[in-house]
């Protein structure tokens, strides 16, 4: 009897539990995987209720406690609400993709710039740059016109680079430009969202959607940057000195060497991104209104005057997500490893 | 220059002569391409980050020094100082931003004490220990006061008496969250690395909620917590709670947010612990399984050491991130019941809705401050410790 009590508990392996604490586990994880999944199955069953349905108290399961209803998917997809769905989707659709694209472009080509050659900028030369910049600001804002401010801030600039900037022998190495480039992510949006939309107000660029794709861009920069970066401090690097002694180029050599070499790192870094920039929604309040909506934004513009109207939410939320999730669930192998090469060099 | 010459003399028609000069060009070209190729990788990308960090930075400090006014025909900017960092901390908007003060309760005098008296005791052995520095001696005191300063707060608000701000409020938002995220995760993560049949399904599954919109997740939560037609009504009932209102009650409305932040961030922690404890290395635990540790002490000396780096990493990532919450007490509880669930964003959003931007930006930069110095301290006096062990 204790033996076979004793038995219940004992590991038949390292890795492989024993009965019970395999109940366990599956408890646990069983658990977990109804609070996570309980919520997306309440959306999708709303999805399905007549409005009596939802405000006459909660019922569950369709056919059995409440008749299903397509009245909400048709309302969305084919109604009037139709042309209200349609334009944000497109725009959801061409923002996040434009921005992650451009994003994995511009991040993997300076994540491969920052371990493969060495960068010494002169910190005479940055902080003349930024004095100069902050003089600018400081100018238009004060009522000079900003061309001219420009101009001559510029002439300052090179002054002060040809006099005090080759005092300063200072000069910043390649950790140093990836750990400003990464702590850019620390920057809370809402600080520099209301500057940004004073710029794009001046560009006539407010509300358009390439506004939200070069915001989008910057905000997620960081975050290619940092991942990318120690992707490729993980590849070996004897097979691109093979390249270039057989006479590839720099860029050939980034194109059809090491991406290859990436893929892994690249899609989780890609869906990463384009969640961020899918599901974007600070940025896209200030910055868009009626012509550049993104999805979040319609989402959240529910709140009607008689409170949500549940049903046609759980449509729109159930269509924003089922892109996202299916991707994720196709790529879930990539994303733990892509993500964890980042997070053990930090 | 004759030997050069040559094989351009005899050649007579125009074709062959423009082929090597073409050749030429593009092998200049090419050479060129090449040399400039360091700078061609990391320009653009710092050009963007500078062109949309650096220079709303600067503006933005410009702003929060100075107050919007309308006028005929547009608008103008009064340079004003400090006046809105002195509304924000000691004015008119100080029981908004700060809190309510009150007395310290018992329990908030005790933690308050045990902590400031843990924190000289640090300071007392790192002046003593024999890596001491000025500059880690500056940075851990001012670390020190700032940590006190804001627990005192913490204390005060927290006491029965008193309200908390939205500063205090975002704290909790990120520290508790975090905290809980990182313990429920880690607890995932270590029963899926079991050889489990049907794994997969469980880690699919946990990955779901970090994919929804955040706004979608703060109206989904919007319809469970709902006690009256919401799917736990019966449960509600049951517990005689069938009236009680989660948003309508200020840490019921702050229980309900950070549960929906809660939910949607642990699969993050999961995924990446998960990664990080299935490429630990075996050789050690059977070792410790020949000498007859328990798993408890595999997990405490042998595995938590191993994913102590990843994990500085991942709660780092997640802090930066917590700090910018606004989607879902914007959308979960409007910011209310009062003022009690906004957050730092969420108050500079509302302010610069009713054309208060130099309020709005100071409050960013009041964030922007507090991100950054817990950052740095949390890089400087805890990251590189695990580091170097």
């Amino acid at each position: 009897m204790t033996n076979a009590i004793k038995a219940l508990f004992r590991r038949r392996s390292i890795s492989a539990p024993s009965p019970a604490g395999m109940a366990l586990s599956y408890l646990a994880l069983g658990i977990w995987a109804l609070v996570v999944l309980f919520p997306i199955y309440w959306l999708f069953v709303t999805s399905f209720k007549l409005p009596i349905d939802v405000n006459t108290g909660p019922f569950y399961v369709p056919f059995v406690d409440f008749r299903p209803s397509l009245h909400a998917w048709h309302y969305i997809l084919l109604g009037d609400l139709q042309r209200d769905t349609i334009r944000p989707y497109i725009n959801t659709v061409v923002v996040a993709l434009t921005s992650t694209l451009l994003a994995l472009l511009l991040g993997t080509t300076a994540a491969y710039g920052l371990t493969r050659f060495r960068y010494q900028p002169r910190i005479g030369t940055i902080l003349s740059f930024i004095g100069c910049l902050a003089l600018v600001i400081v100018a238009a804002t004060l009522g000079v016109p900003w061309q001219i401010a420009l101009v001559a801030s510029g002439a300052l600039f090179i002054v002060l680079l040809q006099t005090i900037g080759r005092r300063f022998k200072r000069s910043l190495g390649n950790n140093d430009i990836a750990f400003w480039l990464i702590s850019q992510r620390m920057l809370p949006p809402v600080a520099v969202v209301i500057p940004i939309y004073v710029l794009f107000q001046r560009l006539h660029l407010l509300d358009t959607r390439a506004a939200l794709i070069i915001t989008y861009l910057a905000t997620n920069l960081p975050i290619v940057i940092w991942l990318m970066r120690d992707y490729f401090q993980s590849i070996p690097i004897e097979l691109e000195e093979c390249a270039a002694i057989d006479g590839a180029s720099r860029y050939r050599i980034l194109w059809s060497v090491v991406l290859p070499l990436s893929v892994p790192g690249l899609v989780a870094t890609l869906l990463f991104v384009l969640v961020f920039a899918w599901n974007e929604y600070l940025l896209a309040l200030f910055l868009s209104s009626a012509n550049a909506q993104t999805l979040p934004l319609t989402v959240a513009a529910q709140n009607a005057t008689r409170g949500p109207q549940w049903w046609y939410l759980s449509v729109l939320v159930l269509i924003m997500i089922v892109p996202v999730i299916g991707m994720a669930i196709a790529l879930e192998r990539y994303i733990a490893h892509g993500l964890l090469v980042g997070a053990i060099k930090g | 220059m004759q030997v050069e010459r040559q094989p351009q003399g005899p050649a007579p028609s125009g074709l062959g002569l423009e082929a090597p000069l073409w050749k030429n060009l593009s092998q200049k070209l090419t050479t060129w391409a090449e040399r400039l190729a360091g700078n061609v990788f990391v320009w653009p990308a710092v050009l963007v980050v500078l062109f949309l960090s650096i220079f709303p930075l600067i503006l933005s400090l410009y702003l929060s020094l100075s107050r919007l006014r309308f006028v005929k025909g547009g608008f103008e900017i009064n340079f004003v100082w400090l006046a809105n960092y002195r509304k924000l901390l000691a004015g008119s908007e100080k029981r908004h931003f700060l809190g309510v003060m009150a007395g310290p309760s018992l329990v908030g005098w005790l933690v308050f004490a045990v902590v400031v008296g843990l924190l000289i005791l640090w300071l007392v052995r790192y002046v003593r220990s024999r890596s001491f520095s000025v500059g880690g001696l500056v940075g851990r005191g001012l670390t020190t006061v700032v940590v006190s300063l804001g627990l005192w707060l913490l204390v005060r608000t927290l006491s029965p008496e008193g309200r908390p701000g939205t500063l205090v409020v975002t704290l909790i938002y990120v520290f508790v969250g975090i905290a809980v995220q990182y313990l429920l995760g880690l607890g995932l993560a270590v029963l899926a690395t079991q050889r489990l049949p049907g794994r997969r399904f469980f880690r699919v599954v946990f990955l779901l909620p970090m994919m929804i919109t955040p706004v979608g997740v703060a109206y989904l939560f919007r319809m469970l917590v709902d006690t009256d037609k919401g799917p736990f009504q019966p449960i509600w009932q049951a517990l005689g709670l069938g009236l009680f209102s989660w948003v309508s009650d200020p840490w019921g409305a702050r229980a309900a947010v950070m549960i929906g932040d809660i939910w949607q961030w642990t699969p993050f922690m999961f995924i990446v612990l998960l990664a990080a404890l299935e490429g630990q290395s075996v050789e050690q635990i059977e070792a410790a399984l020949v000498d007859g540790a328990n798993r408890w002490q595999i997990f405490w000396h042998i595995t938590l050491p191993q994913i102590l780096p990843v994990s500085t990493t991942l709660i780092l990532i997640r802090m930066i991130e917590a700090f910018k919450i606004v989607d879902l007490p914007n959308v979960l509880t409007n910011g209310g019941p009062g003022t009690a669930t906004e957050s730092l964003t969420l108050q500079a959003y509302i302010a610069w809705r009713s054309l208060d931007l130099g309020g709005s930006a100071a409050i960013a930069y009041i964030l922007l401050l507090v991100v950054t110095f817990i950052g740095i301290a949390y890089v400087n006096l805890i990251r590189s410790r695990v580091a170097e062990e």
